[in-house]
């Protein structure tokens, strides 16, 4: 990890990584969406509704993953003090929030003619609400310790505290049988989806997945660039 | 409402949040490194 303390070196890799990623994601979304939409059989029960399964997975994922990602940041900047930890951390938080909402919308939409309802006080969608808040307050802490010139420890701590969010999301199926359906799909196998069904989901999964730290990788960019312009602008105030 | 409006729907609210997405990360980022860069020079 430390190779890439030095954000020149970090650039060198970040910035054909960033077009490769994007490329990469936006052809398997768009092959994903284009085979739930019109290659895959409708289900039996849930009739074309399912086909909102192939964006509500990436976008539960990424939502998790992304508080994921805060928190290995904030132990990094808070043990190692990596230089590029909370800029990492702050990079994540926009993107991690937009995937949030995003899975709170489509399951949303998806319930309606579902189960017939908006929304449901159930385990799975209220943590996952109060994930979509611990970004929120995230983001903020974040903005406002950085206007105040701080190294952004306090978020890295409220990153670190919020995780504990994670396991009550995943396990939230299974100690609140509530709504919620419980674990239908298994990357080790055994998930009770049709294959027939299942075979778009891995390519959003990727696709979503590529396009997110894509995004990560520009909001990093953006805040270097910044960084950069001010400590010019310093220089050569001082001069 | 037919199943089809609801699928769209969602779909539709994905494609607009992930373009404004990309689309601003990428502009903050070519505006940024544009600047670092013009003051370099």
């Amino acid at each position: 990890m430390h190779a890439f303390a030095n954000p020149a070196r970090f650039l060198k890799i970040a910035r054909p990584a960033t077009a490769w990623l994007l490329g990469l994601g936006l052809v398997l979304v768009a092959a994903g969406m284009a085979g739930g939409l019109l290659v895959t059989p409708p289900d039996y029960l849930q009739g074309d509704t399912v086909r909102i399964l192939y964006i509500h997975v990436p976008a539960a994922w990424l939502g998790m993953a992304g508080w994921g990602a805060i928190a290995a940041a904030s132990i990094s900047q808070i043990v190692w003090r990596h230089p590029l930890a909370a800029i990492a951390g702050r990079a994540v938080a926009v993107p991690g929030a937009t995937f949030a909402g995003l899975c709170l919308a489509t399951g949303s939409i998806w319930g309606r003619p579902t189960w017939g309802t908006w929304w449901e006080w159930d385990g799975r969608l209220t943590s996952m609400l109060i994930l979509f808040f611990l970004y929120l307050g995230y983001i903020g802490l974040a903005a406002a310790e950085r206007e105040r010139g701080g190294e952004g420890r306090m978020a890295a701590l409220f990153g670190l505290v919020g995780a504990i969010n994670l396991p009550i999301i995943h396990y939230s199926v299974l100690w609140w049988r509530t709504l919620h359906q419980g674990q239908s799909i298994s990357i080790s196998g055994g998930s009770s989806i049709a294959p027939e069904l299942l075979w778009p989901l891995p390519l959003t999964m990727i696709g979503f997945t590529a396009l997110f730290a894509a995004v990560a990788l520009m909001r990093m960019r953006t805040e270097l660039a910044r960084n950069k312009l001010e400590a010019r602008l310093r220089r050569s105030a001082a001069e | 409402m037919n199943q089809w409006s609801f699928v769209l729907a969602a779909y539709g609210v994905v494609i607009i949040a992930t373009i404004v997405l990309l689309l601003a990360s990428w502009r903050a980022m070519r505006d940024a490194e544009a600047a670092a860069e013009a003051v370099r020079r």
